[in-house]
Protein backbone atom coordinates (compact mmCIF):
# COMPACT_ATOMS: atom_id res chain seq x y z
CA UNK A 1 0.00 0.00 0.00
CA UNK A 2 2.89 2.41 0.51
CA UNK A 3 3.79 4.84 -2.22
CA UNK A 4 7.25 3.51 -2.16
CA UNK A 5 6.86 -0.09 -3.13
CA UNK A 6 8.78 -1.58 -6.36
CA UNK A 7 7.45 -0.73 -10.11
CA UNK A 8 8.92 -4.76 -10.65
CA UNK A 9 6.88 -6.57 -8.07
CA UNK A 10 3.59 -4.26 -8.58
CA UNK A 11 4.12 -5.56 -12.13
CA UNK A 12 3.92 -9.42 -10.86
CA UNK A 13 1.59 -8.71 -8.22
CA UNK A 14 -1.00 -6.95 -10.74
CA UNK A 15 -0.54 -10.09 -12.95
CA UNK A 16 -1.01 -12.58 -10.67
CA UNK A 17 -1.82 -12.31 -6.54
CA UNK A 18 -3.54 -9.34 -7.21
CA UNK A 19 -5.82 -9.74 -10.79
CA UNK A 20 -8.39 -7.04 -11.17
CA UNK A 21 -10.53 -9.49 -12.67
CA UNK A 22 -10.12 -12.56 -9.73
CA UNK A 23 -9.64 -10.63 -7.44
CA UNK A 24 -11.11 -7.35 -7.45
CA UNK A 25 -14.10 -8.14 -10.11
CA UNK A 26 -13.08 -5.94 -12.66
CA UNK A 27 -14.29 -6.23 -16.32
CA UNK A 28 -16.51 -8.92 -16.01
CA UNK A 29 -19.29 -7.49 -18.53
CA UNK A 30 -17.81 -8.29 -21.44
CA UNK A 31 -15.40 -10.86 -20.22
CA UNK A 32 -18.22 -13.17 -20.00
CA UNK A 33 -19.68 -12.46 -23.11
CA UNK A 34 -16.73 -12.46 -25.37
CA UNK A 35 -15.10 -15.40 -23.47
CA UNK A 36 -16.37 -17.84 -26.02
CA UNK A 37 -13.80 -18.10 -28.20
CA UNK A 38 -10.02 -17.82 -28.55
CA UNK A 39 -9.59 -15.18 -31.11
CA UNK A 40 -11.73 -12.67 -30.22
CA UNK A 41 -10.48 -13.08 -26.48
CA UNK A 42 -6.85 -12.82 -27.71
CA UNK A 43 -8.21 -9.29 -29.35
CA UNK A 44 -10.09 -8.06 -26.35
CA UNK A 45 -7.24 -9.14 -23.96
CA UNK A 46 -4.66 -6.96 -26.59
CA UNK A 47 -7.29 -4.30 -26.98
CA UNK A 48 -7.80 -3.91 -22.94
CA UNK A 49 -4.06 -4.07 -22.40
CA UNK A 50 -3.21 -1.19 -24.46
CA UNK A 51 -5.65 1.29 -23.50
CA UNK A 52 -5.17 0.12 -19.69
CA UNK A 53 -1.73 1.43 -20.27
CA UNK A 54 -2.31 3.94 -22.23
CA UNK A 55 -5.54 5.94 -20.09
CA UNK A 56 -3.78 4.83 -17.01
CA UNK A 57 -0.82 7.19 -17.83
CA UNK A 58 -2.76 9.91 -19.13
CA UNK A 59 -4.94 10.09 -16.23
CA UNK A 60 -2.09 10.32 -13.82
CA UNK A 61 -0.76 13.38 -15.80
CA UNK A 62 -4.46 14.86 -15.93
CA UNK A 63 -4.22 14.39 -12.17
CA UNK A 64 -1.14 15.55 -11.19
CA UNK A 65 -0.46 18.64 -13.37
CA UNK A 66 -4.53 19.66 -13.86
CA UNK A 67 -7.01 18.21 -11.17
CA UNK A 68 -4.79 18.45 -8.37
CA UNK A 69 -3.43 21.97 -8.63
CA UNK A 70 -6.56 23.49 -9.96
CA UNK A 71 -8.27 21.37 -6.36
CA UNK A 72 -10.57 19.83 -8.54
CA UNK A 73 -10.81 16.36 -7.60
CA UNK A 74 -14.53 16.16 -6.80
CA UNK A 75 -14.63 16.43 -10.85
CA UNK A 76 -12.08 12.99 -11.51
CA UNK A 77 -14.70 10.83 -12.24
CA UNK A 78 -16.23 12.73 -14.97
CA UNK A 79 -12.63 13.30 -16.45
CA UNK A 80 -11.15 10.02 -15.60
CA UNK A 81 -14.37 8.98 -17.98
CA UNK A 82 -13.97 11.90 -20.74
CA UNK A 83 -10.31 11.11 -21.22
CA UNK A 84 -10.86 7.15 -21.27
CA UNK A 85 -13.57 8.40 -24.18
CA UNK A 86 -11.53 10.32 -26.11
CA UNK A 87 -8.42 8.26 -26.22
CA UNK A 88 -10.30 4.58 -27.27
CA UNK A 89 -12.07 7.26 -29.58
CA UNK A 90 -8.42 8.61 -30.83
CA UNK A 91 -6.76 5.17 -30.38
CA UNK A 92 -9.64 3.70 -32.80
CA UNK A 93 -9.03 6.50 -35.54
CA UNK A 94 -5.44 6.11 -35.31
CA UNK A 95 -5.39 2.61 -35.83
CA UNK A 96 -7.77 2.92 -38.28
CA UNK A 97 -5.43 5.28 -40.39
CA UNK A 98 -2.29 3.42 -39.96
CA UNK A 99 -2.82 -0.43 -40.44
CA UNK A 100 -6.70 -1.72 -41.26
CA UNK A 101 -5.28 -5.00 -40.87
CA UNK A 102 -4.46 -4.57 -37.27
CA UNK A 103 -7.79 -2.59 -37.18
CA UNK A 104 -9.60 -5.43 -38.53
CA UNK A 105 -8.66 -7.21 -35.26
CA UNK A 106 -9.18 -4.81 -32.74
CA UNK A 107 -11.34 -2.39 -34.03
CA UNK A 108 -14.86 -3.88 -33.30
CA UNK A 109 -13.67 -4.42 -29.60
CA UNK A 110 -12.34 -0.77 -29.34
CA UNK A 111 -15.98 0.71 -28.57
CA UNK A 112 -16.63 -2.42 -26.18
CA UNK A 113 -14.10 -0.95 -23.91
CA UNK A 114 -14.81 2.60 -22.71
CA UNK A 115 -17.16 0.84 -20.54
CA UNK A 116 -15.04 -1.77 -19.36
CA UNK A 117 -15.02 -1.21 -15.62
CA UNK A 118 -11.42 -2.79 -15.57
CA UNK A 119 -10.27 0.71 -17.19
CA UNK A 120 -12.02 3.16 -14.72
CA UNK A 121 -10.83 0.94 -12.34
CA UNK A 122 -7.23 0.90 -12.42
CA UNK A 123 -7.40 5.06 -12.71
CA UNK A 124 -9.36 4.76 -9.57
CA UNK A 125 -6.88 2.64 -7.93
CA UNK A 126 -4.19 4.45 -8.80
CA UNK A 127 -5.40 8.01 -7.22
CA UNK A 128 -6.69 6.26 -3.96
CA UNK A 129 -3.54 3.75 -3.89
CA UNK A 130 -1.33 7.09 -4.82
CA UNK A 131 0.97 5.36 -7.33
CA UNK A 132 3.77 7.38 -8.43
CA UNK A 133 4.39 7.32 -12.25
CA UNK A 134 6.27 4.55 -12.58
CA UNK A 135 4.13 1.96 -10.31
CA UNK A 136 0.99 3.34 -12.44
CA UNK A 137 3.00 1.80 -15.55
CA UNK A 138 3.97 -1.39 -13.89
CA UNK A 139 0.20 -1.61 -12.28
CA UNK A 140 -2.14 -0.38 -15.55
CA UNK A 141 0.25 -2.63 -17.63
CA UNK A 142 0.25 -5.74 -15.18
CA UNK A 143 -3.64 -5.51 -14.64
CA UNK A 144 -3.96 -5.36 -18.17
CA UNK A 145 -1.37 -8.55 -18.58
CA UNK A 146 -3.23 -10.31 -15.81
CA UNK A 147 -6.99 -9.62 -17.35
CA UNK A 148 -5.68 -10.95 -20.85
CA UNK A 149 -4.16 -14.03 -19.11
CA UNK A 150 -7.48 -14.66 -17.55
CA UNK A 151 -9.59 -14.19 -20.52
CA UNK A 152 -7.25 -16.36 -22.89
CA UNK A 153 -7.33 -19.40 -19.47
CA UNK A 154 -11.30 -19.21 -19.63
CA UNK A 155 -12.09 -19.12 -23.32
CA UNK A 156 -9.79 -22.21 -23.37
CA UNK A 157 -11.41 -23.82 -20.44
CA UNK A 158 -15.18 -22.92 -21.96
CA UNK A 159 -14.18 -25.04 -25.12
CA UNK A 160 -13.75 -28.13 -22.83
CA UNK A 161 -17.26 -27.38 -21.14
CA UNK A 162 -19.00 -27.31 -24.34
CA UNK A 163 -18.81 -30.81 -24.57
CA UNK A 164 -19.26 -31.64 -20.82
CA UNK A 165 -22.72 -32.74 -19.88
CA UNK A 166 -23.41 -29.25 -17.93
CA UNK A 167 -26.90 -29.22 -16.21
CA UNK A 168 -29.63 -27.07 -18.15
CA UNK A 169 -30.11 -24.60 -14.98
CA UNK A 170 -26.08 -24.04 -14.84
CA UNK A 171 -25.77 -23.94 -19.04
CA UNK A 172 -23.82 -20.69 -19.93
CA UNK A 173 -23.51 -17.72 -17.16
CA UNK A 174 -23.88 -20.46 -13.97
CA UNK A 175 -21.03 -22.53 -15.12
CA UNK A 176 -18.95 -19.97 -16.44
CA UNK A 177 -18.94 -18.06 -12.90
CA UNK A 178 -17.95 -21.11 -11.09
CA UNK A 179 -15.47 -22.13 -13.41
CA UNK A 180 -13.79 -18.29 -12.54
CA UNK A 181 -14.57 -18.95 -9.00
CA UNK A 182 -11.70 -22.28 -9.49
CA UNK A 183 -9.21 -19.63 -11.74
CA UNK A 184 -9.46 -17.18 -8.76
CA UNK A 185 -8.61 -19.84 -6.29
CA UNK A 186 -5.68 -20.31 -8.21
CA UNK A 187 -4.18 -17.01 -8.73
CA UNK A 188 -4.87 -16.55 -5.25
CA UNK A 189 -2.62 -19.04 -4.27
CA UNK A 190 0.31 -17.36 -5.34
CA UNK A 191 -0.72 -14.43 -2.74
CA UNK A 192 1.96 -15.76 -0.38
CA UNK A 193 4.57 -14.48 -2.19
CA UNK A 194 3.38 -11.22 -3.10
CA UNK A 195 0.71 -8.73 -1.58
CA UNK A 196 0.32 -5.03 -2.69
CA UNK A 197 -3.62 -4.64 -1.89
CA UNK B 1 -41.59 -2.35 -23.93
CA UNK B 2 -43.57 0.53 -24.95
CA UNK B 3 -46.57 0.89 -22.92
CA UNK B 4 -46.31 -1.68 -20.54
CA UNK B 5 -48.11 -1.12 -17.14
CA UNK B 6 -46.09 -0.83 -13.94
CA UNK B 7 -46.89 -3.88 -12.43
CA UNK B 8 -45.16 -5.71 -15.60
CA UNK B 9 -42.30 -3.53 -15.67
CA UNK B 10 -41.79 -4.97 -11.36
CA UNK B 11 -42.27 -8.43 -12.01
CA UNK B 12 -40.06 -8.40 -15.27
CA UNK B 13 -37.45 -6.38 -13.38
CA UNK B 14 -36.97 -8.27 -10.05
CA UNK B 15 -37.32 -12.08 -11.76
CA UNK B 16 -38.29 -12.99 -15.51
CA UNK B 17 -35.85 -10.10 -17.19
CA UNK B 18 -33.87 -9.77 -13.67
CA UNK B 19 -30.69 -7.50 -14.42
CA UNK B 20 -28.52 -10.16 -12.69
CA UNK B 21 -29.71 -13.61 -13.47
CA UNK B 22 -30.98 -12.64 -17.11
CA UNK B 23 -28.29 -10.22 -18.24
CA UNK B 24 -25.22 -10.88 -16.28
CA UNK B 25 -24.98 -7.24 -16.22
CA UNK B 26 -23.22 -4.67 -14.01
CA UNK B 27 -21.88 -7.48 -11.37
CA UNK B 28 -17.99 -5.78 -11.66
CA UNK B 29 -18.68 -2.80 -9.55
CA UNK B 30 -20.89 -4.46 -6.67
CA UNK B 31 -19.63 -7.73 -5.98
CA UNK B 32 -15.66 -7.06 -4.85
CA UNK B 33 -17.57 -5.65 -1.49
CA UNK B 34 -20.46 -8.41 -0.84
CA UNK B 35 -18.53 -9.92 1.90
CA UNK B 36 -20.02 -7.13 4.01
CA UNK B 37 -23.74 -6.64 4.55
CA UNK B 38 -23.64 -3.03 5.93
CA UNK B 39 -21.16 -1.93 2.57
CA UNK B 40 -23.54 -4.02 -0.20
CA UNK B 41 -26.37 -1.87 1.05
CA UNK B 42 -25.28 1.20 0.75
CA UNK B 43 -23.35 0.39 -2.35
CA UNK B 44 -26.70 -1.06 -3.62
CA UNK B 45 -28.74 1.75 -2.71
CA UNK B 46 -26.57 4.34 -4.65
CA UNK B 47 -27.14 2.06 -7.38
CA UNK B 48 -30.69 2.33 -6.91
CA UNK B 49 -30.72 5.81 -7.01
CA UNK B 50 -28.72 6.24 -9.50
CA UNK B 51 -30.63 3.96 -12.02
CA UNK B 52 -33.82 5.47 -11.13
CA UNK B 53 -32.68 9.19 -11.73
CA UNK B 54 -30.18 8.96 -14.44
CA UNK B 55 -33.41 7.10 -16.26
CA UNK B 56 -35.22 9.47 -15.76
CA UNK B 57 -33.30 12.37 -16.26
CA UNK B 58 -31.89 10.73 -19.78
CA UNK B 59 -36.07 10.36 -20.65
CA UNK B 60 -36.69 13.77 -19.40
CA UNK B 61 -33.48 14.56 -22.67
CA UNK B 62 -34.65 12.27 -25.22
CA UNK B 63 -35.43 14.46 -27.53
CA UNK B 64 -32.83 17.07 -27.06
CA UNK B 65 -29.98 14.57 -27.15
CA UNK B 66 -28.39 13.65 -31.04
CA UNK B 67 -28.60 10.21 -31.39
CA UNK B 68 -24.72 10.26 -32.48
CA UNK B 69 -23.64 11.37 -28.96
CA UNK B 70 -26.18 9.98 -26.77
CA UNK B 71 -23.68 7.80 -25.45
CA UNK B 72 -21.69 10.26 -23.81
CA UNK B 73 -24.58 12.44 -22.61
CA UNK B 74 -25.95 9.56 -20.70
CA UNK B 75 -22.54 8.77 -19.47
CA UNK B 76 -22.10 12.40 -18.33
CA UNK B 77 -25.43 12.63 -16.50
CA UNK B 78 -24.73 8.75 -14.50
CA UNK B 79 -21.40 10.39 -13.40
CA UNK B 80 -23.37 13.18 -12.31
CA UNK B 81 -25.16 11.47 -10.39
CA UNK B 82 -22.22 9.20 -9.09
CA UNK B 83 -20.45 12.39 -8.00
CA UNK B 84 -23.53 13.21 -5.56
CA UNK B 85 -23.48 9.78 -3.96
CA UNK B 86 -19.72 10.08 -3.58
CA UNK B 87 -19.70 13.18 -1.69
CA UNK B 88 -22.89 12.34 0.64
CA UNK B 89 -21.06 9.15 1.61
CA UNK B 90 -17.99 10.62 2.07
CA UNK B 91 -19.77 13.05 4.11
CA UNK B 92 -22.16 11.34 6.65
CA UNK B 93 -20.21 8.00 6.02
CA UNK B 94 -16.64 8.36 6.09
CA UNK B 95 -15.89 4.96 7.68
CA UNK B 96 -17.98 2.97 4.83
CA UNK B 97 -16.44 5.48 2.18
CA UNK B 98 -12.93 4.06 2.74
CA UNK B 99 -14.06 0.38 2.41
CA UNK B 100 -15.75 0.98 -0.49
CA UNK B 101 -12.44 2.69 -2.20
CA UNK B 102 -12.78 2.50 -5.67
CA UNK B 103 -16.10 0.88 -6.27
CA UNK B 104 -18.40 3.84 -5.96
CA UNK B 105 -16.67 5.31 -8.87
CA UNK B 106 -17.39 2.34 -10.65
CA UNK B 107 -21.05 2.57 -10.37
CA UNK B 108 -20.96 4.80 -13.60
CA UNK B 109 -19.41 1.88 -15.52
CA UNK B 110 -22.22 -0.37 -14.28
CA UNK B 111 -23.75 -1.50 -17.42
CA UNK B 112 -27.10 -2.11 -16.14
CA UNK B 113 -27.72 1.77 -15.98
CA UNK B 114 -26.60 2.68 -19.45
CA UNK B 115 -28.42 -0.31 -20.76
CA UNK B 116 -31.34 0.66 -18.99
CA UNK B 117 -30.71 4.39 -20.21
CA UNK B 118 -30.65 2.83 -23.86
CA UNK B 119 -33.08 0.29 -23.35
CA UNK B 120 -35.72 1.76 -22.01
CA UNK B 121 -35.47 5.95 -20.86
CA UNK B 122 -34.95 6.70 -24.67
CA UNK B 123 -38.29 5.15 -25.45
CA UNK B 124 -40.78 5.50 -22.40
CA UNK B 125 -42.18 9.15 -20.37
CA UNK B 126 -40.32 9.86 -17.55
CA UNK B 127 -42.20 8.75 -14.87
CA UNK B 128 -42.19 5.22 -16.12
CA UNK B 129 -38.53 5.38 -16.68
CA UNK B 130 -38.56 6.30 -12.90
CA UNK B 131 -40.33 2.99 -11.87
CA UNK B 132 -38.27 1.08 -14.45
CA UNK B 133 -34.86 2.76 -13.15
CA UNK B 134 -35.99 1.88 -9.42
CA UNK B 135 -37.52 -1.58 -10.24
CA UNK B 136 -34.27 -2.66 -11.77
CA UNK B 137 -31.99 -1.57 -9.01
CA UNK B 138 -34.54 -3.61 -6.78
CA UNK B 139 -33.77 -6.70 -8.85
CA UNK B 140 -30.06 -5.76 -8.73
CA UNK B 141 -30.24 -5.24 -5.15
CA UNK B 142 -32.32 -7.96 -4.30
CA UNK B 143 -29.53 -10.87 -5.51
CA UNK B 144 -26.49 -9.05 -4.37
CA UNK B 145 -27.95 -8.65 -0.72
CA UNK B 146 -28.39 -12.34 -0.84
CA UNK B 147 -24.90 -12.64 -1.96
CA UNK B 148 -23.69 -10.92 1.10
CA UNK B 149 -26.00 -12.16 3.57
CA UNK B 150 -24.28 -15.65 3.13
CA UNK B 151 -21.14 -14.51 2.84
CA UNK B 152 -21.26 -12.51 6.34
CA UNK B 153 -22.96 -14.74 7.50
CA UNK B 154 -20.52 -17.48 6.77
CA UNK B 155 -17.31 -15.52 6.62
CA UNK B 156 -17.57 -13.71 9.90
CA UNK B 157 -20.44 -15.15 12.05
CA UNK B 158 -21.92 -11.99 11.89
CA UNK B 159 -25.17 -9.97 10.17
CA UNK B 160 -24.42 -5.96 9.88
CA UNK B 161 -22.14 -6.11 12.17
CA UNK B 162 -23.46 -7.95 15.14
CA UNK B 163 -22.72 -11.42 16.18
CA UNK B 164 -25.40 -14.00 15.38
CA UNK B 165 -23.41 -17.49 15.54
CA UNK B 166 -21.90 -18.56 18.71
CA UNK B 167 -18.23 -18.77 19.80
CA UNK B 168 -18.68 -22.32 18.75
CA UNK B 169 -18.57 -21.22 14.85
CA UNK B 170 -15.99 -21.70 12.51
CA UNK B 171 -15.73 -19.10 10.42
CA UNK B 172 -15.37 -19.62 6.10
CA UNK B 173 -12.62 -18.52 5.72
CA UNK B 174 -13.12 -18.88 2.07
CA UNK B 175 -16.60 -16.64 2.14
CA UNK B 176 -14.56 -13.63 2.86
CA UNK B 177 -12.20 -14.31 0.15
CA UNK B 178 -13.29 -13.10 -3.76
CA UNK B 179 -13.86 -16.69 -5.26
CA UNK B 180 -16.68 -17.53 -2.96
CA UNK B 181 -18.53 -14.50 -4.79
CA UNK B 182 -17.98 -15.88 -8.13
CA UNK B 183 -19.54 -19.36 -6.78
CA UNK B 184 -22.20 -18.00 -4.69
CA UNK B 185 -23.26 -16.25 -7.78
CA UNK B 186 -23.14 -18.98 -10.35
CA UNK B 187 -24.70 -21.39 -7.87
CA UNK B 188 -27.38 -18.43 -7.23
CA UNK B 189 -28.14 -18.13 -11.00
CA UNK B 190 -28.58 -22.14 -11.15
CA UNK B 191 -31.31 -22.49 -8.52
CA UNK B 192 -33.37 -19.42 -9.91
CA UNK B 193 -32.84 -20.37 -13.80
CA UNK B 194 -34.10 -24.47 -12.84
CA UNK B 195 -36.67 -22.41 -11.30
CA UNK B 196 -37.62 -20.83 -14.36
CA UNK B 197 -37.11 -23.73 -16.49
CA UNK B 198 -39.42 -26.00 -14.48
CA UNK B 199 -42.14 -23.27 -14.58
CA UNK B 200 -42.04 -22.67 -18.41
CA UNK B 201 -42.56 -26.77 -18.61
CA UNK B 202 -45.30 -26.95 -16.31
Amino acid sequence: MTPQINPLILLFASIFTGNILLTNFLGLCSFISISRDMKSANGLGLAVTVVLTLTALINWAVMHYILIPLNLMVYRYIVFIIVIAATVQMLEMIIDRVSPALYMTLGIFLPLITVNCAILGVALFMQIRNYGLLQTLAFSFGSGLGWWLAIIALAAIQKKIARAPVPAGLQGPGITLITIGFMALAFIGFSGMLNVS
Amino acid sequence: MNGETPAAILKSNLWTNNPIFIQILGICSTLAITNNLVNTLIMTLAVVFVTGLSNTTVSVLKSLIPRKVRMIVQTLIIAFYVILVDIVIRAFLPEISKALGPYVGLIITNCIIMGRAEAFAQLNPPIMALWDGLTSGAGYMAVLVVIAIIRELLGAGSLLGYQILGAGFTTWTIMVMPPSAFFLLGTLIWVAKTIMIRKEST
